[in-house]
């Protein structure tokens, strides 16, 4: 009978589990409102790319190269337009208030300097407060300045410069950031929900006293974790579907490599992170600790996994730490699954640290539920 | 002192609502108190005693009518209403990392008592309440009577004329609350104060001057407690039969026609009958025939449950005592092999013995408790019976085995009932039901068929779609009682099962205690009702952490009779062993 009553009591708790988050509407709506929101406004919000680069000019010279220079600005869709200068006294205000991200200054001898000498300055004021910003708007303008010396030599009949930069970017050929981005997304939020599930169970149980009743059913702590960790598993994992769907569908991210290595990806990181959550909840006497705690776990996971910043560029301690952060290993293999094609063969080595990582949180939480008990 | 009232209320209303349901907490209540006495507020759970407790000190609004303290509205004049009386909520704010005489100076900062009237005030309070020996000690570290005397303390510290105390006593031993008693008669008398007190214990009614009981928002009956027990004159037996069990024979005789109460009391049975009845009419009464009939005084209790008898109707329907039994293995000669033995069991928590050395045998089909005060140790005891706490040293053994490390299957042969009710308040009532079948692993014929019974045995048929979180106490003491028994346990565990339901739901609760364990089921109770061990066979008497006796209600009632309380109480048993612990622990 054993074999059969284990069975009984897994699926009454999990069935349990189910209705406590399902029937009321407001933990339904957690589960389900917030992570399409942050889904769209990080699609569409969270990007390095620069669009309508507001921007001042301030051309003193009337000749034609000039006149190119500028319709090559004007032609470029990063940039835009918003003020047209006299006089140098009014740049400074202009950037200080804001009103532009650069100032594109022609001086007077720009087009006779290029007739007669081969070579004139321009000058670009950017506003450095924001450097990663800058440096993206500078690309953007040398690539346009690039361009318009390659038409200048081919129109002259002149001599090309001795060496020239050929780029090719591979994976994402337009370097576009959402596709950096999205397949980040799905980590980030399919984290939040399975902690958010997780960590709270216990906790709330402990609140209602619940938990005290659980312990003295013929449950096992080993069948409490299970029908503790399916529900958020399972959560997980439908979420995680609906956020691929819409990041293949609609964002039009490709997914380029093998979708069962993504999910067996997907399985063991929401294995590792129920297990966090569930550690969490067997520590936290209350639900606000376990709030908390989940957060205090979720900041440090996100900003450690290299979602926005690389890990190369931590320094060695933090890059230590990251070891455990079992977002470090999913962000890998998301981005190697959408972009590179990646494989299981490619992904062995993203995948068993999170195996680890579940397993010891889970086993963790499992002795603590009958050992922490006051 | 003039004497108009000090307290008035008309027509009195305030609801709540929450989670879309409307409760109304108090339905046109209209009193008036008299100054210079103690009025008591009486009422279980859920009566509306703290909302009334919260009107009067103007820190709500009503919904309708009005209600004046000191001839002040306390809705429209809440600060000098709040100004001029005195009010103890029910967990009063005591600053636990404060010393006692930290908390006092801050309250009288709060109430801006001048520095000058301080000293006196003190030394009077600090006296009164027998705190002076201890002002530097924590208010943490203080136990629950003296932290409720403290409480008191600082609600004192400006002498107001008016105090509100919201249930001072509840779960504070016998002796303090005996002492907090004494300290009001003499606020009473000596500086013509005037108090409104709650509580849920009916024993206190009859220490007030006047009483108002409460029930679901109403008032049922104010007046002085004597003329309310004075209407049962004539009504009130005890009973008993040579070598019969006095509950088996209160099984018999509650619900009979005629009978409004019927109540193990030790070695008798207390019976209240509808009308004036004598001897002859009661041994007509099944199982009374060769009884010994004995007129008593009436109590207060008396007159409470048959108010609300006839108020509430038949609602808590009494029906015959065995039909619990059913589908249990009906057992009637008990055997003797203790179910459960504990020798020696010490837990500790930090450097504070919670539980230190208890030792005692429970016998198959007996009830048997735990009776002692908030932090006696009672809880801890039980939870490590049940496994959820491991003990520091001694052993324990339920059924033989220790629950802690036993094969999952040995729990599926107790159940467990605990003090807070563990229901899961967003699934309902069958809901709840059926989680607790499967988590014993009972498989869906055998589940639908408890289930069944646990509604119609525990009138739960007409809430099966109800939420838990939304049942009255009342009914979720009934549904979490169901959930134990769901898959027929041998041994009860029962953890302050009837804290704050009214009388009726605990007698009908007993009932089905009575009626488990005549059909064998072991059952031990904890409980800080002095009175709730006179159903038990057998009680420990418990404070702090250690076992000061272990015998039959009876028995230590007895040993309590003195010349001068030839009818000892249980409390006035469990008092003379305090005292006498106390004393030989000086002696040592």
């Amino acid at each position: 009978m054993t074999g059969n009553a284990t069975l009984i009591r897994l699926l009454a708790l999990i069935h349990k589990e189910f209705l406590a988050l399902l029937k009321d509407p407001r933990s339904r709506l957690v589960l389900i409102v917030p992570p399409v929101i942050q889904l769209l406004v990080f699609g569409y919000a969270a990007t390095f790319d620069l669009k309508d680069i507001p921007y001042a000019l301030y051309s003193e010279d009337r000749g034609a190269a000039a006149r190119d220079l500028v319709a090559a600005f004007d032609g470029a869709p990063a940039f835009r337009r918003v003020a047209t200068l006299h006089a140098e006294g009014e740049i400074a205000p202009l950037v200080d208030r804001r009103d532009v991200l650069m100032v594109v200054h022609i001086g007077p001898r720009f087009s006779a300097d290029l007739q007669s000498r081969g070579s004139a300055p321009v000058q670009v004021i950017v506003d450095g407060r924001n450097s990663n910003t800058a440096l993206i708007a500078l690309n953007y303008v040398r690539a346009i300045v690039e361009q318009y010396d390659r038409d200048w030599i081919a129109s002259h009949g002149l001599q090309a410069p001795p060496a020239r930069l050929e780029t090719r970017a591979w994976f994402n050929p337009n370097l576009e950031s959402r596709w950096f981005f999205i397949p980040g997304i799905l980590g980030m939020l399919t984290l939040v929900v399975t902690m958010l599930v997780t960590a709270l169970t216990v906790a709330r149980e402990r609140e209602q006293g619940t938990f005290d009743q659980l312990l003295v059913t013929p449950l096992r702590p080993g069948e409490i974790l299970l029908g503790k960790a399916l529900p958020g598993f399972l959560i997980g994992m439908i979420q995680g579907t609906v956020i691929l769907l819409i990041a293949t569908l609609w964002f039009k991210v490709p997914l380029l490599g093998s979708l069962p290595a993504l999910y067996a990806g997907l399985a063991l990181f929401l294995l590792s992170g129920v297990g966090a959550g569930l550690l969490i909840s067997s520590l936290a006497v209350t639900q606000q600790q376990g709030l908390l705690g989940a957060f205090l776990f979720m900041v440090p996971a996100v900003i450690l996994s290299g979602f926005a910043t690389p890990i190369a560029n931590m320094p060695p301690l933090v890059q230590n730490i990251t070891l455990i952060d079992p977002l470090r290993y999913f962000l890998v293999i998301l981005r190697k699954v959408f972009l590179e094609g990646a494989g299981f063969d490619v992904l062995t080595s993203q995948l068993w640290p999170m195996a680890v990582i579940g397993g010891v949180a889970l086993l963790l939480s499992g002795w603590l539920f009958r050992h922490r008990l006051y | 002192m003039d004497d108009a009232p000090i307290l008035e209320a008309v027509g009195l209303a305030k609801a709540f609502t929450a989670g879309g349901r409307r409760t109304q907490a108090l339905d046109g209540v209209s009193f008036a108190i008299r100054p210079g006495v103690v009025t008591g507020l009486i009422g279980p759970d859920g009566a509306g005693k703290t909302t009334l407790m919260r009107l009067a000190a103007g820190l709500l609004v009503p919904d309708a009518g009005s209600i004046r303290a000191l001839g002040l509205d306390s809705t429209r004049e809440s600060l000098a209403v709040q100004a001029a009386l005195g009010y103890m909520p029910q967990r009063f704010g005591l600053y636990e990392d404060l010393s006692v005489q930290e908390n006092l100076d801050l309250y009288a900062d709060l109430q801006g008592v001048p520095h000058a009237a301080r000293a006196e005030r003190y030394g009077e309070l600090m006296h009164m309440t027998g705190l002076a020996a201890f002002t530097r000690r924590l208010a943490g570290r203080l136990s629950g009577g003296m932290k409720q005397k403290l409480g008191l303390a600082c609600t004192l510290v400006r002498a107001p004329r008016l105090l509100l105390l919201d249930e001072p006593t509840v779960g504070v031993d016998p002796i303090s609350r005996r002492e907090l008693w004494a300290i009001l008669d003499r606020l009473v008398k000596n500086e013509g104060m005037s108090v409104l007190l709650s509580t849920a214990y009916l024993d206190e009614a009859e220490r007030c001057q006047a009483v108002i009981l409460l029930n679901a928002g109403r008032i049922l009956e104010q007046g002085a407690p004597a003329t309310i027990s004075a209407r049962m004159a004539g009504r009130t037996w005890a009973v008993s039969v040579a070598g019969e069990r006095s509950r088996d024979l209160q099984v018999g005789l509650a619900g009979q026609p005629g009978v409004v109460d019927a109540l193990a009391q030790g070695d008798h049975v207390r019976l209240v009958t509808q009308a004036v009845s004598d001897p002859a009419q009661l041994a007509r009464l099944p199982g009374l025939q060769e009884a010994r009939i004995q007129a008593v005084a009436p109590r207060f209790e008396d007159g409470f449950v048959d108010l609300l008898r006839t108020h509430i109707g038949a609602a808590g329907s009494l029906r015959d005592g065995d039909i619990l039994v059913d589908g249990l293995p009906r057992d009637a000669d008990a055997g003797e092999a203790p179910v459960i033995e504990v020798d020696g069991l010490r837990r500790r928590f930090g450097d504070f013995w919670a539980v230190d050395g208890v030792s005692f045998e429970v016998r198959r089909g007996e009830i048997f408790g735990l009776l002692g005060a908030n932090g006696a140790g009672k809880s801890t005891t039980f939870r490590m019976l049940c496994g959820l706490l491991p003990a520091s040293a001694g052993t324990l053994r339920v059924a033989g085995l220790d629950l802690r490390h036993a094969a999952s299957t040995a729990r599926g042969r107790i159940g467990y009932m605990s003090q807070k009710f563990s229901l899961y308040g967003n699934l309902s009532v069958g809901q709840n039901l059926d989680f607790f079948a499967s988590a014993y692993g009972l498989a869906a014929h055998a589940r639908a068929e408890r289930r069944g019974w646990a509604l119609t045995e525990f009138d739960l048929a007409d809430y099966a779609g109800q939420l838990a979180a939304d049942l009255s106490l009342g009914h979720k003491q009934r549904l979490a009682m169901a959930c134990a028994l769901m898959h027929q346990p041998e041994i009860l565990f029962l953890d302050e099962p009837t804290s704050g339901v009214d009388p009726l739901a605990r007698r009908e609760f007993w009932r089905r205690i009575n009626g488990l364990a005549r059909a064998g089921v072991t059952i031990l109770v904890t409980t800080h009702f002095m009175e709730e061990a006179e159903y038990c066979d057998r009680v420990a008497i418990m404070a702090a952490g250690r076992v000061l006796a272990i015998d039959e209600p009876a028995a230590l009632k007895a040993a309590a009779r003195s010349p001068g309380s030839p009818e000892p109480s249980m409390e006035d048993a469990f008092i003379r062993l305090a005292k006498s612990a106390e004393t030989q622990e000086e002696a040592a």
